[in-house]
């Protein structure tokens, strides 16, 4: 079918036909994966700016998406529009779970009437999509999203790209509908097979376009309080008619946060605009003829970069280490990453001092003590023939922890002290204030170190133990003919408790 | 013009029967649910807005989509509600409830107008009993997926175009849509319903019999 047996403007309705088609299409099935029941009121008045009579709301940010992924094209011949929905667990693992495929092929319907049929025909595909979206597997996954997981969707403009849905995926066909120059299908192929696969086989060239969905008001991925809602409002609107439609739609209140701020952007929102104006012009004797203004969002909705899971991950892990008290072996604290500067491992390689502090006991060491009247001694440079005394060198074979104070003092000496330029750390010997005992001499972390594993108790062993029980058994006799032959006692004894 | 004609069926315990019904009729009388005419002067009308709900089952793993009509909704389900308990409560049975869509065709008296059925949609219900709960566990979900294998056949018919009636003049716009609610406009229907006892043969049969026996002592 030749464009030229269109008319002009039976061609410009189609046109606009499609392209709204399309981007209803998309806000049906995003919402549809909101996680929420949704809900529109009907109208028995037009209102002239709901397409296709139905009560479709528009989430700016979805439309926005939709349009930058449309880039001013229709979908067509060659062109599809999809629409992936995808699932990211807390974790970072994510599955593509469906797409939504809106196609266009060349058989054409020359006879069918543009304005009239074909606006009819998408009303009813629009319908089915709305009872499809709720029957394919991402439906039910959608309403439980939360800490665990959340539901994404990426629109896409161009091929099909189906090999992210695993092996087995079914299709569904949701309709089609004839039109002069070719005819739109609407179809959904689904992951059959949801078994989780690692992150790695789902790795991507290209960033995901679109938006995390969640409309969870606790944020299970960390803190993200610096998501704001986005109360849009479209200037010189009038939202009479649709006060209605906006109280239902409380209950879709989502916010929407984001994976690495480079890939995808976040806009929250609390209030959805309906104010979609469309322009609709029929002549033809039984077609509506509702004028109004042009489509489309007239503002901007503020985007603001956002942390995602994956930066929340890399928030947590870079906490300050004075806050951080980990309880690693020493041999294996040069290789953990939370407390900053520590690696007691690497100090064979490295200057450092010792200091007495408080309640160290060293035997067989040697300290000066003439730095035992300057604080933070430590720093001043000195050499000690300590090495292999030391047991911050040779650690000692029971796990030891280092101090939060050690670690910092440790990060804050690590410039002052000035190692050899390879070695990350310098183990500085810890002198605390107040610490100066003569009587008890002991640095704190030896202190410290020594009194976590305190020998076990004797009568705690096992031998002891049953010996002990036979022993207690043997008694046991004895024992209670005393008791009985003083039962008086006894019994006065709780009369006076009473 | 030959009617078309559907069936689907379902096997559900006694108590999802109610939601199961609504579920298939709801999504049907969704495709087959306009917005209000409003006629104008010159001709042309315009239509109103329908609104659509998710509605979720009780009994069933199942949602569904619906028109935003209590008026709608409370018709449909005192339908359902009369099938239901014409099939009884808690016991085996078969039954069958069937959503007709209709044209009236205006008849000089003394005849009545007729109806005559475009389309008509048959659901055969089987109604089972389940002995534990962990069999109602089983049947929600796999009921679940049959409505929702249900839904999908139904969306097929209707995505096939076949016939719908014309859009009528203002005159005649009776004839075709159910104009009484006030928010929505869905084409004529009716629903009807059957009841099979558990023996296989339906009411009816089981009348004729006893009346033929009757006469024949």
């Amino acid at each position: 079918m030749m464009d030229s047996d269109l008319s002009p403007q039976d061609k410009k309705d189609l046109d606009k036909f499609i392209k709204f088609f399309a981007l209803k299409t998309v806000q049906v099935i995003v919402q549809a994966r909101l996680g929420e029941k949704v809900c529109t009121r009907s109208l028995s008045s037009p209102t002239g700016s709901d397409w296709f009579n139905l009560a479709i709301k528009d989430i700016p940010e979805v439309t926005h998406e939709a349009k930058k992924a449309l880039s001013g094209q229709l979908p067509g011949i060659g062109r599809s529009m999809c629409v992936e929905i995808s699932l990211k667990t807390s974790e970072g693992d994510s599955m593509e779970l469906e797409t939504w495929c809106l196609e266009m092929n060349e058989k054409c319907d020359k006879d069918i009437k543009v304005s009239y049929t074909v606006y009819n025909r998408l009303s009813l595909l629009l319908k089915s999509l709305l009872a499809i979206t709720r029957v394919t597997p991402a439906y039910k996954l959608s309403r439980k999203q939360g800490h665990d997981y959340v539901i994404l969707y990426r629109i896409y403009f161009g091929e099909v790209q189906l090999t992210g849905l695993g092996e087995g995926f079914q299709t569904v066909r949701v309709g089609v509908v004839g039109t002069p120059i070719g005819t739109i299908t609407l179809s959904c192929a689904y992951r059959t097979n949801l078994a989780f696969m690692s992150t790695r086989q789902f790795e991507r060239t290209a960033p995901i376009m679109g938006i995390i969905i969640d409309h969870f008001v606790e944020r299970p991925f960390g803190n993200m309080g610096h998501m704001r809602p986005c109360n849009y409002r479209a200037p010189g609107e009038d939202e009479g008619a649709y006060n209605g439609v906006e109280d239902s739609q409380e209950v879709c209140t989502t916010s929407f946060s984001t994976s690495p701020p480079s890939q995808v952007r976040m806009s929250p929102l609390s209030k959805v605009d309906l104010c979609n104006m469309c322009n609709f012009r029929g002549g033809v004797h039984g077609e509506m003829g509702i004028p109004g203004k042009e489509g489309g969002v007239p503002q901007q909705v503020p985007v603001q970069p956002c942390h995602g899971a994956q930066a929340e991950h890399g928030r947590v892990s870079s906490c300050p280490p004075a806050d951080h008290v980990p309880a690693t072996p020493s041999k294996t604290l040069s290789r953990s990453i939370e407390v900053k500067g520590v690696s007691p491992c690497d100090v064979l390689e490295t200057t450092f001092t010792r200091k007495v502090g408080a309640f160290v006991n060293k035997p067989g060491t040697q300290v000066t003590t003439a730095s035992l009247d300057l604080p933070f001694a430590a720093f001043a440079p000195r050499a000690y023939d300590l090495e292999e005394n030391d047991p911050m060198v040779q650690p000692p074979e029971s796990p030891a922890t280092s101090s939060p104070l050690q670690g910092s003092l440790h990060s804050q000496g690590s410039g002052e002290s000035g190692g050899p330029a390879q070695d990350d750390f310098v183990m500085v010997d810890f002198k605390p204030a107040f610490s100066k005992d003569d009587l008890l001499p002991m640095d704190l972390g030896t202190f410290y170190r020594e009194f976590q594993n305190p020998p076990q108790l004797a009568s705690l062993t096992i031998d002891v133990s049953s010996q002990s029980m036979a022993e207690d058994l043997d008694s046991l006799p004895e024992k209670l003919a005393v008791y009985e032959k003083n039962i008086d006692e006894f019994d006065a004894f709780v009369d006076t408790l009473q | 013009m030959n009617c078309r004609s559907e069936v689907l069926e379902v096997s559900v315990e006694g108590r999802q029967v109610d939601e199961a019904m609504l579920a298939l009729l709801h999504t049907i009388l969704l495709h087959r649910s306009t917005g209000k005419f409003h006629y104008k002067k010159e001709g042309t009308y315009s239509i109103g807005t329908v609104g659509t709900q998710d509605i979720d089952c009780d009994y069933i793993d199942f949602s569904f989509v619906r028109v935003s009509s209590d008026e709608l909704d409370r018709v449909i389900r005192k339908a359902v509600g009369e099938f239901k308990d014409a099939m009884g409560n808690g016991t085996d049975g078969m039954g069958q409830i069937s959503l007709e869509f209709y044209q009236k065709k205006k008849s000089r008296w003394p005849f009545s107008d007729e109806c005559i059925p475009w389309e008509v949609w048959s659901i055969k219900v089987n109604v089972v009993n389940l002995a534990n709960e962990q069999e109602r566990q089983i049947c929600r979900e796999k009921v679940g997926e049959k409505l929702g294998e249900k839904v999908i056949n139904i969306v097929e018919v209707i995505n096939q175009h076949e016939y719908l009636p014309k859009m009528p003049t203002q005159s005649e716009v009776d004839n075709v849509f159910d104009t009484s609610l006030k928010d929505v406009q869905p084409y004529l229907y009716k629903i009807t319903f059957q009841i099979t006892d558990t023996l296989g043969t339906s009411v009816s049969t089981t009348m004729r019999r006893l009346i033929k026996d009757t006469l024949a002592l």
